[in-house]
């Protein structure tokens, strides 16, 4: 029967004098590989999509909430509030204000907690919080140099001044700059950086190989049993109806061991197979208080609780957010670890996860660099990103955050469980934790 | 030909030295340096000298290493060798210099060093392949080097970072350094480095790793084509030998005899070069030069040490007063140090121009690549520039780098005095000003001290501190644990008019005028003092000091010491002055300075000065050699003086204050055991010829008599 009648620390998260926020509903567009079936749309058409489809599976008068707020992390300058557009477009109500944060690969996280946040503080009701990236189209810009001369270009008044200037255009002028996923305070691409992380905790080759075969093996049968019900269809203009992720491929040890690194070359551990890739791909959350969920007809999904953001050394540590955050968000919710019965990590790396689980297994790390008496511990894997994950499921830098949530929310409720723990870590060093409470069915 | 690869582990910047916790199943045996253990088919040799922070090519290391290898290439159990230093940081950072001096004469460092050729000759050989797995300082010998770039590093000894090795082919593959994980990020380093190296030596063994990349560009392979010409190759030899001319003036024997070994070794095969080798390094290890070298090495090693303790407080905030070339330059080496570096200034326009320089000091940091754009942002976040006193109670230490006026200088102890906490040091980067006279302002002489910094601060390596009487330890241990945090080669003198290193050089500038005004022409004077061995010409210096500090100096020492610092006419500096030309930072000085132009002409202007206060030369002592000997003579006589007077704790520090400070010839080792080297009688001999025609300027003080009556006193033992 239920495997999770064993007692809890605590019955319920509920705090007298706080305001029970709740999550109402989680969509997302099918994740795709970037280059496929999105490739031609604009990032707002997506995000658009996953509002849409929010409207559209909740029956949300297009009026009825107070704010929309989006995350995503390479913008399309054209679209820089994203937000706004999309709400535009997706026929939200004009009156609806919105706006677009960006926190690396936990801006939707941001987005919903800033949600939570707006609503705790009563100063909103009900908010739609989501996330886009979109990969198939990057801003490549003209070289600084170029920018210079084309700037002055616009100010010159005269032929001789314009003329003077086109002359003084180089060839050097005309290499493009490219986006890079790379920190900007290191200049170390985020691969290379996870590479040495799983090197410096001492996680194999196979060891990651095994756990993305795994993530990709879940996710197939995830999809395949109807269990990713977050996901709405989306025709695409000039496309088919998109309606699954189309990044999952169960593959063997043997094919993936084939495979040369793809960061540290050539003695390096990351592969293709075992990280995850570029992804288009929007999610969208309905977030409300309780009472307004209640009144408004809604039988919600999962309590939003407690959430801590952390962030470490952007060199060393740059993909180490699940272990500073979850010890953190469990101390803040007065849980410990057994009392989770879902977990959702954000899988950037295979070798980032591995190593993220060996942290939280040791002693010393968490003595020297935790400031803790002993290790923090380990999610059992049975409990542990069963749906698949980021590697199989896609990972849309700006959107994951709100897919880990929803799907902590559905596994609640299939399996049963109270708490779930969502973990994520994010360019910049940072990370974020959250625990999420089951609705009572 | 190549049997070793190398791997380097980039650790920029880690100092750190763990102890290795490695516990090796070889150490019942004797040895201590070299142990290896076979993981696999491969063997791993790790060197660690236990006695010492860093690993050097001792006898013991050379003994031990060789016994090794031999079993490593007997034991068939082995296919293959990885060759690490268990040291974090730390491949073998060169020969032990204590051994070279041990030697009693060339045949024996000969011998020696034909030991260490054997032991890597067979490590080139080796019939096993060696992966060399470095992490850190490293000698570059055994490695395969491509000709054109080993020219330039063998000459300069320069330090190569770790990608610059690669592209330069020394190295043939990187591994990044680790940061935390299960172990500490420097143990973790070092066996991360092993693993990948002992799966390097695995691949050569299966061919799966081409031993050696032949990549055959069109660039390679016209550069062996045109090598093959005997015309080609005396041509880059003859280039080679005159740049080393130009920069060394003949009178740094090494860089020549490397470039004979190499000519010996391709005109006449391995052998023959091996020989020249060793032979050439036998001699030039018992040079006077190399005396004169490894004595500042050691000095150096003594000066980068605080023999007055670990200070009661450490400084966390350092306040600069002055953001001119000095102010600014001392906050550029203190900022990227993580003290909190304040710098003060009374105008808008000089903070502005002193936060730029040192903006610009780390940006030019940053377009080296030696440090990132964001490094360089969180470094000048430490920067305060300021036009008031405000914060200055978190103050530690002041420092003042205002203009040299002691009435000036007064005013601002008082107002210092009148803010900061009880605690807080004042240091004044005065560069003649007796310190007892600033210290008479203060409410507590006892936090009163000297801190005498060299222009450009970011380049020059010397750190004077003065102390008086009242000056108390504390403050002079906190003043040296500063300067060391910055980086500097410390001496500590006593107080008195121009302390040791301005004292030196005052005469000698002196005498320099006096030269000028004998007729001749700067850019001869400059060719007499640097064919002497400054770096820097005489005529140049006072540029670079500036002509109003030179006749500021000059004078106040003039007062201070009479006529012994007489000679030259200091009107002439003083009309300069007038005129504007104050050196390289008006523009003109001796010579005119162009932005953007290299070469520089003499100030043709100065030629009119110089007639007005023309002196007649006499013959008898006006040759090329005696001028260098006034020069010279006056500079060592009163150093020497310095020492007789207590000025100086001992002629080593004497030494490097002369060398670091003031460019005095390095290949001479110093003031002190250029006597040494000389002779006392004979440089007394010179003086007394000099005396005849000048008067007391060149009278030999009693300490250089004493010297030069008993030819058995050497200030150097």
């Amino acid at each position: 029967w239920n495997l999770n009648v064993q007692t809890k620390s605590k019955k319920t998260l509920a705090r007298p004098g706080v305001k029970n926020i709740v999550l109402v509903e989680g969509v997302r567009t099918p994740f795709l590989l970037s280059g496929t079936t999105y490739a031609d749309l604009m990032p707002h058409d997506l995000a658009r999509a996953a509002l849409q489809g929010l409207l559209h599976r909740t029956g949300l008068p297009k009026d009825a909430v107070d704010y929309i707020i989006y995350g995503t992390v390479i913008q399309e300058v054209k679209t820089s509030n994203v937000a706004r557009e999309a709400a535009l477009g997706a026929g939200f109500s004009d009156k609806i204000p919105a706006h677009t944060v960006t926190m690396a690969c936990i801006s939707s996280n941001q987005a919903m907690t800033s949600a939570v946040g707006l609503i705790a503080a009563g100063q909103c009701d009900a908010v739609v919080a989501g996330g886009v990236e979109f990969m198939s189209d990057v801003p490549i810009r003209h070289s600084r140099k170029m920018r210079k001369t084309m700037l002055s270009l616009n100010k010159a008044k005269t032929l001789g001044q314009r003329l003077s200037l086109i002359g003084s255009i180089r060839l050097a002028h005309l290499s493009p700059e490219l986006p890079a996923v790379a920190e900007f305070s290191t200049a170390e691409t985020m691969g290379h950086s996870a590479d040495r992380l799983a090197a410096a905790f001492g996680v194999s080759r196979v060891e990651q190989d095994e756990f993305a075969l795994r993530s990709h093996t879940l996710a197939k049968k995830a999809q395949d049993a109807g269990l990713l019900q977050d996901v709405i269809s989306f025709k695409v203009p000039g496309r088919d109806i998109v309606s699954k992720d189309n990044g999952i491929r169960p593959s063997s040890m043997e094919q993936m061991g084939k495979l040369k690194a793809a960061f540290v070359k050539p003695h390096g551990t990351v592969t293709a197979a075992n990280s995850s890739f570029l992804t288009d791909g929007a999610s969208a959350v309905l977030v409300m208080s309780e009472e307004k969920a209640l009144a408004m007809g809604y039988k919600p999904k999962a309590y939003l609780r407690d959430f801590v953001y952390v962030s470490q050394d952007p060199k060393d540590q740059l993909l180490l957010g699940p272990t500073y955050g979850t010890p953190k968000v469990l101390e803040r919710a007065g849980l410990s670890m057994s009392d989770i019965d879902v977990f959702e990590f954000h899988e950037a790396f295979a070798g980032q996860i591995m190593a993220n689980l060996k942290a939280m297994d040791s002693d010393w790390f968490g003595q020297t660099y935790l400031g803790r008496k002993s290790k923090v511990g380990t999610p059992p894997m049975e409990k542990f990103n069963l749906w698949g994950g980021s590697l199989s499921l896609g990972h849309p830098f700006g959107a994951t955050g709100c897919r880990l949530v929803t799907t902590v929310a559905h596994r609640l409720q299939k399996e049963g469980g109270q708490y779930g723990l969502v973990a994520a870590c994010a360019a910049g060093g940072q990370g974020h934790a959250m625990v999420i409470e089951a609705y009572p069915q | 030909m190549a049997g070793v690869r190398a791997l380097g582990a980039s650790l920029s910047g880690s100092d750190t030295i763990i102890l290795s916790l490695f516990i090796f199943p070889s150490l019942f045996l004797a040895r201590t340096h070299v142990n290896y253990e076979v993981k696999g088919d491969v063997a791993v040799v790790r060197i660690n000298d236990p006695t010492s922070k860093v690993n050097t090519l001792s006898v013991q290391m050379q003994t031990e290493m060789a016994e090794v290898m031999n079993e490593v290439w007997a034991n068939n159990a082995v296919q293959s060798a990885v060759l690490i230093s268990s040291k974090p940081g730390c491949f073998i950072a060169g020969a032990d210099i204590n051994m070279i001096q041990a030697c009693n004469n060339a045949e024996e460092v000969t011998k020696l060093s034909q030991e260490g050729q054997k032991m890597f000759e067979k490590i080139e050989k080796s019939p096993k392949p060696i992966v060399a797995a470095i992490n850190g300082s490293c000698l570059g010998g055994g490695l395969e080097v491509g000709l054109p770039s080993a020219f330039d590093m063998m000459l300069t000894g320069r330090n190569i970072r770790a990608d610059k090795a690669k592209k330069m082919g020394l190295v043939d593959q990187l591994v990044d350094p680790l940061g935390p994980g299960l172990k500490s990020p420097e143990e973790r380093t070092i066996d991360y480095l092993e693993e990948v190296a002992i799966e390097y030596a695995k691949g050569i063994v299966n061919k799966k790793i081409p031993l050696r990349k032949e990549k055959g560009t069109m660039q390679s392979k016209l550069c062996y084509y045109i090598m093959s010409f005997e015309l080609v190759r005396n041509q880059i030899y003859k280039t080679v030998h005159g740049k080393v001319m130009k920069q060394s003036k003949g009178l740094y024997p090494a860089p020549l005899k490397i470039i004979e070994c190499v000519k010996t070794g391709v005109e006449q095969g391995p052998t023959a070069g091996y020989l020249a080798e060793s032979q050439n390094f036998g001699q030039l290890a018992k040079t006077p030069e190399s005396a004169a070298l490894i004595g500042l090495y050691h000095g150096q090693v003594a000066c980068k040490k605080n023999r007055f303790g670990t200070p009661q407080r450490e400084v966390k905030t350092l306040a600069i007063l002055g953001a001119g070339l000095m102010g600014a330059g001392i906050a550029q080496v203190t900022v990227d140090k993580g003290v909190h570096t304040v710098l003060k200034d009374t105008t808008l326009t000089g903070l502005s121009r002193g936060e730029q320089q040192v903006y610009k000091g780390l940006n030019d940091k940053t377009k080296k690549k030696n440090i990132t754009s964001f490094q360089r942002d969180s470094i000048l976040s430490n920067l305060t520039g300021q036009l008031d006193y405000s914060g200055f109670e978190n103050a530690d230490m002041v420092i003042e780098a205002v203009f040299e006026d002691i009435n000036i200088k007064h005013a601002v102890i008082k107002e210092v005095e009148a803010v900061v906490s009880p605690h807080c040091i004042f240091a004044s980067n005065t560069s003649a000003l007796p310190i007892k006279d600033i210290a008479a302002a203060s409410k507590r002489p006892d936090k009163v001290i000297g801190m005498h910094y060299f222009s450009p601060v970011d380049k020059m390596q010397l750190l004077e501190i003065i102390t008086t009487e009242q000056t108390s330890k504390d403050t002079t241990a906190s003043a040296v644990a500063v300067g060391l945090k910055q980086g500097k080669v410390i001496i500590v003198v006593g107080d008195g008019p121009g302390f040791y290193t301005t004292r030196c050089l005052a005469p000698m500038l002196a005498e320099a005028v006096r030269v000028l005004q004998e007729g001749t022409d700067p850019k001869k004077l400059d060719a007499l003092t640097t064919g002497f061995g400054f770096p820097v010409g005489a005529a140049t210096l006072a540029d670079e000091v500036g002509i109003d500090v030179a006749a500021h100096v000059a004078e106040d020492l003039g007062k201070a010491f009479g006529s012994r610092f007489g000679g030259g006419n200091v009107e002439v500096l003083k009309t300069m002055v007038d005129l504007g030309f104050k050196g390289r930072k008006s523009g003109k000085g001796c010579y005119v300075y162009q932005p953007g132009l290299k070469v520089k002409e003499v100030n043709p202007e100065i030629g009119e000065i110089l007639e007005k206060y023309k002196m007649t030369p006499n013959p008898a002592v006006s040759s090329d050699s005696d001028v260098q000997y006034r020069l010279v003579s006056r500079f060592v006589n009163e150093a020497v003086l310095c020492l007789q007077e207590g000025i100086l704790n001992g002629p080593l520090e004497g030494d490097i204050g002369a060398v670091f400070g003031l460019g005095f010839p390095p290949c001479l080792g110093g003031p002190f055991r250029f006597v040494d080297t000389l002779g006392a009688d004979k440089l007394v001999e010179k003086m007394r010829r000099f005396e005849a025609v000048y008067g007391n300027q060149f009278t030999p003080c009693q300490l250089l008599l004493d010297h030069a009556k008993d030819s058995s006193k050497k200030f150097h033992k």
